[in-house]
């Protein structure tokens, strides 16, 4: 059985990287580690040891210029000490069969990295955008979602609905032109839908779905299924007493299965 | 060059920003716009323009699929376009993003600052334009504007370029100060100039001190003039400022009581009442002691488990919110984040807890000079905490807002911050720090600017028309996030001995107070990394610029220290020495700017002597035909949609309260998420059950009627609170923070005696219930001028006490919430409900003042409390509120829109004393210590043994019906549906 190692990458603003840790521990993978932006440029630390990248929750730069894009441009850009190109060791990561999870912050990086959707497996060209929330605030609460069985995403097999919280203000999905979106929907990119929990189809209907995203798309995968990208945050339902009617009684699947989706496929 | 790169939306992105704008014109200034769109401008300076491409075609600053942009004007089909930009110096966040990242790319100095356009389209006149700039969009204090017609537009299209750069010579310039030849009057006019906010007799003390024979000769060997430099007076007077020395908490106070006709003689409030209070009550826990560092630290420390302890620091960031809420408030937060982070060896940053006070939103009179519509000051605060919270990754778990008229004057704005410490780290304890002779002064963080100098000296002053703006500071929650992330590393590694933040009195502070524990220092200013030319030696020395931590680093991990910062992209300077010289020693270069005695620093301050005297306030009898209400369903729903009893949920949502993956008890409850919770509660640690509450309690409503009832019960209200959620009545620690109005009497405070009386009332009842509660107080704050003059009007706050709590429960599994959670659940109500009417948010509705304020009756609290968390140990509670604002009948609805259940309940089941309450009594007096429970039917007969011989009573059922019906004796007197008093309850602040 293959190991699961899984690397969890903060630094610059990145502030979930000790619950998804946590979350990518109680998956059951065999190590975890965190490590910052600068680690890999000091190259204390490489892409390559690793078979599961998370790219967890938090503001990157303070969201200034947009969520997510002046990491974008750092990841682009930016050279270890001996003059590796990061961009070149993420390239090699995804050719190697391996997992990459971004939540949140880390779905807005990997949007706007190209990472996702890459329809026609153009990766690292941006396709769509993660932009401001139609009520133009922050929001923090518990969705509703579904789970498109039918999408090749590795992470959220055997799942059908989740409760999670968000905790965004941009998360609208944003495609570049109308038949992105399209493309998204027959090809199955979209993993994940914001839903209404009264008929539990996809929905616009603030505050159901959160943000306005059309079709209510909270997560997007790639064509291989082995890039998952959501904005609820997975690893915040890591324990009964998350959920926020816990005290009723009331239960549902941990957030931490996503994660052990992955730990599952690499396994195998 | 100079080139601004304009970024609009492609016309198919809807322009949700801008739709937010045109709703706030609307319900903010009542004006009518159609629409409004925003062009965003990044002014970049030192690019080429073949650069310049290379930015607008790679997007560096934009995104593809989001916007279009160029470096001309985009602006078209509009009626009025504004402009807002920042003033020079003024902290640009977004800007230094920018800045940096194109930086990384070209390798090169790149300034970029960043401006907005607002195009608007609608029926509006200039003079109505002027007033969305102004009163919406740009506070003029930090930033400048300008706007042109469509017409001008098309005649000149664009706004000239302005780069808000802050030019200035270097200087070393060190001015002499000789006080010698002053006379008393000039003095205080010095002080008053400089903005000392020293008194004559510190004055005076200062002056004598240079004339001392030895002081003046170890300043002749070292060629230093006979009198004090800028530096030195400064630095004094920051150090000896109210905010960091706490002279009215330390002063000797002549107490008369002329109701007892006593007067005694109080030698510091702070050592008799608050540290002396803590002390008995550790004694009394003798082995069972939880707390490890008190009143000393930046943070105050307990256990919580055998690897981990707790800190908890609260602050308050009162007078630069006034003047800028967004920035105030933000730097609020970030700032506190900073106690903890400076506290032992540092602690990682766990949560914050919020809690504000403002005028009321829909304030219509007019505003005297200088102040801000509060509704305005309420949503600055709250994106400033927004932005503060979420961004540094802290989850705001709880917190409260209090509306009273006279916080027009000055808001408060309160932030919390509970931290974490391994309890051993390297071999040390994390609590723990030192500075050892010879080691290192390090500053990280941010740079040094001339924001927030004299924050300290002017948050000792009252607010006026002329309040200096430069004590606004604008924080940057990212570079802080990245200094603590280098910091929490270093530690870690045992990087270093010591570790302290710069916030009030910046480097003169925290060196000051670290070279406190080798016995002085060396330091160098001019090593220090400046944001800017132009600022004067003792600038730098003052300056509060944010995001800045000091360490005392020993030499052996010097260089792996700094090459960690360099690594992680964080800045560290080694800027001196901790010495034993016995000196304060500055120097900016080889030239001496500042050498004072370390003792007379810290130890020359002289008392204050303050009188106080207390003569009851008379307050008229409430008479029973006064508060008779007609219609009590609709009365209940009018209470419900009072501001101090209404949701919050606008405010909660937008904060993060769930970040880290620990929380177990929201913010917000119920079936449907938008209950009120009494308390926050969190797993700190995410591998075990082990929970930490938190709670508030505030009440400066009885303030009026005597603040030792005011305080008795804003440390119930937090207790209450806390057990409420089944936190433990035996592991409490808590934090006092006061905000006053200015107690000494002068001039301008005539009544200065009485409110002295009222902070020495609040004191003594900190010591009595705190020691009757078994609660020690392990850090705390006071902020003691919240007074306005201004318009030939003075207004003062009320006096205030925020009491946080922070308890740690074994079992996270034992907690409960508000929410109604089943139908046919039985309702008990625990504790005595008297005719305390006083301060009530009945008689406030009704318009009235007096009655009686209510008591706390400590022992028979303590005993329910203690009763009421066995009961929530042995899981025999489903559903706990507490008894506030509004009463009875506002807890009793609560309950009810939490879980959308009904309830039927007989009020004459209600323990009264006297007996004769009448029913609006009953239903809104606001006695303390109360709390209602509901137990399921098969638990009934147990809870009832455990609560055996203690007023409780059953007073009804919850029903599937989601309806609150009111029995007296079995007979219906009223009932309300759920649906309209949630309604009620949310109608006022759904923004």
């Amino acid at each position: 059985m293959a190991k699961v190692k899984v690397l969890v990458i903060t630094g610059f603003g990145t502030n979930c990287e000790r619950e998804s840790a946590y979350a990518a521990r109680q998956a059951g993978a065999d190590k975890v580690d965190i490590c910052f932006f600068s680690d890999l440029i000091q190259e204390k630390v490489f892409l390559k040891d690793y078979n599961f990248l998370v790219f967890p929750g938090g503001f990157l730069d303070g969201d200034d210029l947009g969520g997510a894009q002046a990491a974008a441009i750092r990841w682009k850009y930016a050279k270890t000490i001996s003059g590796t190109s990061l961009r070149q060791e993420l390239e090699n990561f995804l050719k190697e069969n391996k997992i990459i999870l971004g939540i949140c912050n880390g779905f807005q990086l990997l949007t706007k990295l190209g990472l996702l959707p890459a329809l026609e497996n153009n990766y690292f060209e941006r396709q769509v955008s993660l932009s401001y929330n139609d009520s133009a605030r922050f929001e923090d609460r518990w969705v509703w979602l579904k789970v498109n069985t039918s999408s090749p995403c590795i992470f959220t097999k055997n799942l059908d609905y989740l409760y999670l919280p968000v905790r965004h203000g941009e998360g609208k999905v944003i495609p570049f032109s109308s038949q992105i979106l399209t493309q998204l929907e027959e090809n199955n990119l979209i993993a994940l839908q914001y839903i209404s929990p009264q008929n539990k189809q996809p929905t616009l209907e603030y505050p159901y779905n959160p943000n306005g995203s059309p079709l209510g798309i909270a997560g997007l995968t790639d064509p291989s299924g082995r890039i998952l990208g959501l904005m609820p945050h997975p690893e915040a339902y890591n324990h009964p007493t998350n959920h926020p009617k816990w005290t009723r009684g009331v239960t549902s699947p941990l957030g931490t299965l996503i994660f052990a989706n992955g730990v599952e496929y690499l396994r195998q | 060059m100079l080139a601004r790169l304009e970024v609009a939306l492609r016309p198919e992105v809807r322009d949700v920003r801008g739709e937010k704008i045109a709703r706030k014109i609307k319900e903010h200034l009542n004006l009518d716009v159609e629409e409004v769109r925003i062009i965003k401008g990044y002014t970049i300076d030192g690019l080429e323009a073949k650069e310049l491409d290379v930015v607008l075609k790679e997007h560096f600053l934009s995104d593809p699929v989001l916007h279009k942009v160029a470096f001309e004007p985009l602006a078209q089909d509009f009626d009025w376009i504004i402009e807002v930009g920042f003033r020079p110096g003024v902290t640009d966040n977004e800007g230094k993003t920018a800045s940096y990242t194109l930086e990384r790319i070209f390798k090169k100095t790149i300034q970029v600052y960043t401006s907005e356009q607002f195009l608007l389209k609608g029926n509006l006149d200039k003079s109505q334009v002027e007033h969305i700039a102004k009163d919406l969009l740009a506070n003029e204090l930090i930033q400048r504007f300008s706007y042109r017609s469509f017409a001008q537009w098309k005649n000149a299209p664009g706004f000239p370029l302005v780069a808000p750069k802050v030019t200035g010579q270097a200087s070393t310039e060190v001015e002499i100060i000789p006080l010698a030849p002053l006379s008393a009057q000039e003095l205080v006019q010095l002080s008053k100039d400089r903005v000392l906010a020293l008194s004559l007799q510190e004055m005076e003390v200062i002056r004598d001190y240079f004339n001392l024979p030895a002081v003046k000769e170890a300043r002749a060997r070292l060629g230093l003039a006979p009198h004090p430099t800028d530096a030195e007076l400064e630095c004094l007077a920051q150090t000896w400022s109210e905010h960091c020395k706490h002279k009215i908490f330390n002063a000797r106070i002549t107490y008369e009581d002329r109701e007892k006709q006593k007067t005694e003689v109080i030698d510091s409030l702070f050592k008799t009442y608050i540290a002396g209070s803590t002390q008995k009550i550790r004694e009394l826990k003798g082995e069972k002691d939880y707390c490890l560092s008190v009143f000393k630290d930046n943070a105050g420390v307990i256990k919580f488990d055998r690897d981990l302890d707790v800190c908890i620091k609260v602050e308050t960031h009162n007078s630069p919110s006034a003047l800028d809420p967004y920035g105030g408030a933000l730097t609020g937060i970030v700032g506190v984040n900073r106690d903890p982070m400076g506290t032992g060896l540092g602690a990682n940053l766990l949560c914050n807890t919020d809690v504000f006070c403002f005028a009321s939103p829909f304030f219509k009179g007019e505003l005297p000079p200088r102040l801000l519509h509060p509704r305005r000051v309420m949503e600055g605060v709250r994106e400033g905490v927004e932005h503060g919270g979420n961004k540094s990754g802290i989850p705001t778990v709880n917190g409260g807002i209090v509306f009273e008229e006279r916080y027009l004057g000055k808001p408060l704005v309160f932030c919390g911050t509970v931290g974490t410490i391994p309890h051993e780290i390297k071999g040390r304890k994390g609590y723990k720090k030192k500075a050892q002779v010879g080691d290192y002064i390090v500053m990280t963080g941010g740079r040094i600017g001339k924001d927030g100098i004299h924050g300290a000296t002017f948050s000792s002053e009252e607010l006026h028309e002329g309040s200096p703006a430069t004590a606004v500071q604008i924080g940057d929650p990212i570079t802080q996030r990245k200094m603590y992330d280098f910091i929490m590393r270093a530690r870690d590694l045992g990087l270093y001995n010591a570790i302290t933040d710069n916030g009030a009195g910046g480097l003169s502070s925290s060196v000051g107070e670290m070279a406190e524990d080798t016995g002085g220092c060396d330091l160098d200013l001019s090593k220090a990394p400046l944001k800017y030319d132009g600022l004067k030696p003792w600038e730098i020395l003052l300056s509060e610029a944010q995001e800045r931590m000091t360490l005392a680093v020993p030499e052996e991990h010097l260089e792996e220290f700094l090459q960690l910062a360099r690594e992680m992209d964080v800045e560290a300077s080694v800027l001196g020495r901790f010495v034993d010289s016995g000196k304060f020693l500055v120097r900016y270069g080889e030239k001496i700017v500042a050498y004072l005695d370390m003792h007379f620093l810290h130890h020359g301050l002289p008392q204050m002597e303050l009188k106080a005297v207390w003569e009851k306030p008379k307050f008229p009898e409430i008479s029973q035909d006064k508060i008779r209400v007609g219609r009590q369903d609709e009365f209940l729903k009018q209470m419900l949609g009072r501001l101090n009893i209404c949701s919050r949920e606008y405010v909660i949502r937008q904060y993060d309260h769930e970040v880290q993956g620990g929380s177990v008890i929201k913010p917000l409850v119920g079936v449907l998420s938008d209950g009120p919770a009494d308390a926050a509660v969190l797993r700190p640690v995410l591998d075990k059950d082990r929970g930490l509450v938190v709670s508030n309690g505030i009440c400066p409503k009885f303030s009026d009627y005597d603040t030792y009832w005011m305080m008795a019960n804003a440390i119930d209200e937090a207790i209450r609170n806390c057990v409420a959620v089944g936190g433990d009545p035996n592991y409490l620690a808590g934090v006092d923070n006061f905000c006053w109005c200015d107690p000494v009497q002068s001039e301008k405070t005539p009544d200065g005696h009485y409110k002295l009386a009222q902070l020495v009332r609040a004191n003594r009842a900190l010591a009595h219930f705190c020691q009757a509660f078994q609660v020690p107080c392990i850090s705390g704050k006071d902020s003691m001028k919240n007074d306005y003059t201004g318009g030939g009007q003075k207004i003062s706050i009320p006096p205030t006490v925020l009491f946080s709590l922070i308890s740690v429960i074994e079992d996270i599994s034992w907690c409960q919430t508000s929410d109604f959670k089943l139908p046919e659940e039985e309702i008990y109500l625990l504790g005595l409900t008297r005719r305390e009417l006083a301060g009530s948010e009945f008689l406030a509705e009704l318009g009235l003042k007096g009655g009686d304020v209510p008591q706390v009756d400590v022992l028979s609290a303590r005993k329910r409390y203690l009763t009421l968390h066995e009961a929530f140990k042995q899981r025999l509670i489903t559903a706990c509120h507490d008894l506030s604002d509004g009463g009875l009948g506002v807890a009793l609805a609560e309950m009810a829109i939490g879980g959308r259940l009904g309830a039927r309940v007989d009020l004459a089941q209600v323990p009264c004393c006297p007996g004769d309450l009448t029913l609006e009594e009953v239903l809104y007096s606001e006695s303390a210590s109360r709390l209602l429970v509901t137990v399921r039917k098969e638990n009934r007969d147990r809870f009832r043994a455990l609560f055996q011989g203690q007023v409780i009573a059953y007073l009804g059922e919850t029903t599937a019906l989601p309806e609150l019906v009111f029995h007296y004796k079995g007979e219906k007197l009223f009932s309300c549906s759920v649906e309209e008093l949630t309604r009620a309850w949310k109608a006022t602040l759904d923004w």
